[in-house]
Formats: C-alpha cells, sequence, structure tokens
C-alpha cells in the first residue's frame, strides 16, 4: 500500500465526485460535506462503473406512507441495478451482509507538505552522498516548479 | 508552473469499454433482448407515408391509458436506462450505434442482439390503421437504420395484435426478409393471446418459420396490477410483468393454440423464469381434475410449456441460494433458456455477472448462444 495524490481538494466540491486511477484501479473519490472518500469503481453486484451512479440519501419508513430523508448526500447508487452504498464505506445497505464495495483510505495534504515530503525523501535516499547505489548519470533534465499553494487529496492504494 | 497533478494520470475522460480485451477472446453471445430508440420521432418519417408522418406528429399516440408518451408507472431512471448509457454524442440510450457497438455489443463479446423495439407501443394503438403504419415503419426502420449497418443486430416483425388482417400480411411481407428472425406481440392486448380470434396470427407464424417474441409491458386498458386494481408502486407495477407473462403462457396453452400449432415457439422475454416450474406443477396438478373442460388438450400442460416456451434469463432472480436457481434452471431445460441482456436499460444483465451459479461448458453454450442461433435460424455464432 502507498499513497497516490490524485485530486486537488478544491477540484472535487460537497456532492461532487472524481473518477482517478491509482495504481491501475478505477477509484472515486467523493467530497461528502467536506469529507474525502474513495470507492472502488466497480459494484460488486454485476461490475458497473459506481461513479457514473447518482448521489442520494436515505430513504426510510416506519410504517407505510410516513417516508423519512436522513443522511442527503452520503448514498451511492448503482448506474445500474440501483444498489445503495455507504460512500464512507463502501458498505451496501440491501445486502450488507455479502455485498460491500472495496473502500480505500483518502488524506488531504498541502503541497507544502507534499513538496517537503518529497526533499525528504528525497535527502534519505542520497544521505551522505550515497545514491542508492547508482551513479549520477550525466544528464539533468529541465525541472519545473510545483504548485505548493493548494491542499491535495491523497488515496492510499 | 506545473501543478503536481500533471504528474498524476487522469483518466476521468476516458470513456473505453470496461473489460473489452478479456471478454473478447470468449465465443460469441447471442443477446435475445437489446432496446433500439430513434433520436426522435423524425427518424421514421422516410418510412411512413406523408398522411400518417401528419397524423402522428399532429395526433400522437394513442393507446389504453391517459399517457401518450410515458408510462403509466415512472420508471426510476430516466428512459428506463442505466445512467451510463447514456450516448456521449446526444440522443436519448440505444439511439447510437456506435456507442451501442463500445458499450456492448463489442465489449461484451456479443455475435448476435435481437432488436426489440418498444417505443410508442405500436401494437397497442386504438386505430388500428395509424398502429398498421407505425408497425410497418418501425419494421423498416430496425432494417435500415440498425440492420444494414450493424449485420450482428436483427430485426423483430412488430405486429398489431387487435388488427388480425394487417398483422397476417405484414408476417408475409416480412417472413421473405430472413433479417427478421421473430414476429412481436406484446403480452397485455385486448383479450389474452391464446384466444381463438389471435389463431390466424399464429398460422402465419408457423408458415413464415418464425416464432413468437412477447417481451414484457403492453397496455391492455386494465391496471397493470395483474387485473387486480391499480398499483401503488413501480416497484409493484414491475412485479405484475410477470403475473402477465404467467397469464398469457397459461392462455396459450388452456386454450390449445399450442395443440392446434404444434412448430409453433413462444420467447417469454424479460418476465423471468424462476417461476415457471410451479407454474407447470400447477397447471399438471388441476389438469388431472379438469381435462373433461379442456379435451383439446392431448398432452399434461407443463409438457406444451416445456417445448413450446423459450424464457430469456433477464432479470436472473437471485436466491439467497445459487444451487436453488441451478435446479429451477433444470427443470426448464438448458435447452429452453436463452441470454438476453435488456441493454441499455437500467435492470441490463451483464453476461459475466449475471448467473451465481455453476454451469457446464455444454450448459453456457446452450444458454449463450447454441438455443437462439437455432431459434433464430443464425450463423452460428
Amino acid at each position: 500500500m502507498s499513497w497516490h495524490v490524485v485530486a486537488r481538494a478544491d477540484e472535487i466540491g460537497p456532492g461532487q465526485s472524481k473518477l482517478v486511477t491509482a495504481r491501475g484501479r478505477e477509484i472515486g473519490i467523493f467530497n461528502v460535506n467536506g469529507d474525502y472518500f474513495a470507492l472502488a469503481n466497480k459494484c460488486p453486484h454485476e461490475g458497473a462503473s459506481l461513479c457514473k451512479g447518482r448521489i442520494i440519501g436515505l430513504a426510510e419508513a416506519d410504517e407505510p406512507g410516513q417516508y423519512r430523508l436522513s443522511r442527503q448526500g452520503e448514498l451511492l447508487r448503482c448506474p445500474w441495478h440501483g444498489w445503495e452504498f455507504d460512500i464512507r464505506t463502501g458498505q451496501s445497505w440491501c445486502d450488507p451482509e455479502n455485498t460491500r464495495v472495496r473502500a480505500y483510505s483518502t488524506r488531504v495534504e498541502s503541497g507544502e507538505e507534499l513538496e517537503q515530503a518529497a526533499a525528504e525523501a528525497k535527502a534519505e535516499a542520497t544521505k551522505d552522498g550515497k545514491t542508492d547505489g547508482k551513479a549520477k548519470g550525466p544528464y539533468v533534465a529541465e525541472t519545473f516548479q510545483v504548485s505548493v499553494k493548494d491542499n491535495y487529496i491523497l488515496v492510499e492504494v | 508552473m506545473t501543478d503536481v497533478l500533471d504528474r498524476v494520470q487522469d483518466n476521468s475522460a476516458q470513456a473505453a469499454p470496461r473489460r473489452a480485451a478479456p471478454k473478447a477472446q470468449r465465443p460469441g453471445i447471442v443477446d435475445c433482448d437489446i432496446h433500439p430508440l430513434a433520436k426522435s420521432a423524425a427518424e421514421f418519417k422516410p418510412f411512413m407515408s406523408a398522411h400518417w408522418w401528419e397524423h402522428m406528429t399532429t395526433y400522437g399516440s394513442g393507446v389504453r391509458q391517459a399517457f401518450a408518451s410515458t408510462l403509466a408507472y415512472p420508471r426510476m431512471a430516466p428512459e428506463v436506462s442505466r445512467a451510463d448509457a447514456w450516448p456521449p454524442g446526444g440522443g436519448p440510450p440505444g439511439s447510437d450505434l456506435d456507442f451501442m457497438r463500445a458499450q456492448h455489443l463489442d465489449a461484451n463479446g456479443i455475435a448476435h442482439g435481437v432488436l426489440i423495439p418498444l417505443r410508442m407501443n405500436a401494437g397497442n394503438q386504438r386505430n388500428l390503421e395509424f398502429g398498421a403504419a407505425l408497425c410497418r415503419a418501425i419494421n423498416e426502420w430496425q432494417i435500415e437504420n440498425w440492420v444494414v449497418p450493424e449485420p450482428r443486430l436483427h430485426g423483430s416483425i412488430q405486429v398489431s395484435a387487435d388488427d388480425i388482417d394487417f398483422s397476417v400480411a405484414e408476417i408475409r411481407r416480412c417472413a421473405q426478409d430472413r433479417r427478421y428472425v421473430q414476429i412481436l406481440i406484446p403480452p397485455r392486448n385486448s383479450e389474452p393471446l391464446g384466444r381463438k380470434r389471435y389463431w390466424p396470427i399464429f398460422e402465419a407464424a408457423v408458415e413464415a418459420g418464425l416464432p413468437i417474441g412477447m417481451h414484457v409491458g403492453g397496455v391492455s386498458g386494465f391496471p397493470a396490477g395483474a387485473g387486480t386494481g391499480a398499483v401503488s408502486y413501480y416497484y409493484e407495477e414491475h412485479q405484475s410483468l410477470v403475473q402477465a407473462m404467467q397469464a398469457v403462457i397459461v392462455s396459450m396453452i388452456l386454450e390449445g393454440a399450442f395443440e392446434a400449432f404444434p412448430s409453433l415457439r413462444l420467447t417469454c422475454i424479460e418476465g423471468g423464469f424462476g417461476w415457471a416450474p410451479s407454474l407447470g406443477w400447477r397447471m399438471d396438478k388441476h389438469w388431472k381434475v379438469f381435462r373433461s373442460e379442456v379435451p383439446h388438450l392431448k398432452r399434461a400442460p407443463s409438457e406444451y410449456l416445456r417445448e413450446h416456451v423459450y424464457l430469456t434469463t433477464q432479470p436472473v432472480e437471485e436466491p439467497e441460494k445459487p444451487e436453488d436457481l441451478a435446479r429451477l434452471m433444470e427443470w426448464i431445460g438448458y435447452d429452453r433458456l436463452m441470454f438476453s441482456s435488456d441493454y441499455p436499460h437500467w435492470d441490463f444483465d451483464d453476461p459475466a455477472y449475471a448467473f451465481k451459479h455453476r454451469m457446464t461448458d455444454e450448459q453456457k453454450q446452450k444458454l449463450f448462444a447454441g438455443n437462439a442461433t437455432r431459434l433464430f435460424r443464425l450463423e452460428a455464432a
């Protein structure tokens, strides 16, 4: 498992989602009221692309005719057969025992933190002049400054 | 300044078909239920006379319900369709052949697909002359707009059961063209389909060597709840599709239609199949009591069911123990079950995931291709 930068935080507003690929896996990143969650883009029932489904609430009734909608924006409805999954956990509300979407951990880090982590990793690798057993080659590719102002969403895959 | 994201692969815009590569390597599948849709009614104009085009655009469809352009029980999904089936180039699901190829035919290894046009309820129009014009237009539209550009697709001859003369003539006209593989009649009609008034249609079907295909739906004018009164929910109406299917099968068998036409074959499309064994058992039990009322039946009703009725699989029932379904399928017989996807509708079955129990290679071959290939006289997939 490793962490992958997959999106800029301001790209996915509350109630929105984005389909990304990390380590070859299609993963949907969802913003639920400012928190980010990640689910595999594959319905465990018949394999539909879950991220094309609607984001909905939980409809409940204590008795016929008494409707109640709660947890608005926290459930995902499969675009095919309408199976509903809790975006926070991947849990199905139709068949909780047997059906669950693969959920991944997410976190948000600032560009500064990412840059610092990258710099530290580089320093670690080249500590005491060592370059991890590798000799420096003759060419240095052109590099560009990276934006550090924004926050980024990471997913662990 | 380059963004961090430039180092991250972003596939959100990618529209490549899911799992295309592994599926394409499997032997070809015959899909008995694909729904083509016109981008707009104007697609039918070239196939209608000036008079009927004028009529359609002025008066529109008229069936035995209050809604001219929608269903009595609105569906939970727009256009009754998968949310991911809307073509990127515009138009409703099922209206774009290239997208249908990419998303379904190619991606799921479909060697042959049978078209089932449903829109406008051509077979249930109350104005019979308009119904006939609409059926003819839809029949020609299927060939010109779908089968000619994509020979993997095959047409269904839409008829209007209340207009016997037209139905017989249309079957004879279209049956010359082998690109049509069945005759399409809705299960809900003015009377149960086994009634004698409909037999000339069966005679024409037998003469043409074509099976009757019966896709759930139709507008009988009676509430959809199997005649018990108007139901409350789409969910409830959805269950009644099966009840209508069973009623037609019982009618066809008990009225003696299969006894009169030994080579007549009926395909029940999208009505499920797990109920077929108990329907057969119940008919057989009561036949012992009632046989003097229906002396025209020479065999147990379940024998007609097993011989004459083909059942398509979608939407596959999903019992808690998948092997329970396997036993029911064995009773029906793997030579009478045919795969269907219902593309692009919301309750689509994916051939790779639909069946949760083990099948032998022979059973799979029959269900996914062999039975339909033989019934529809297709080239081996």
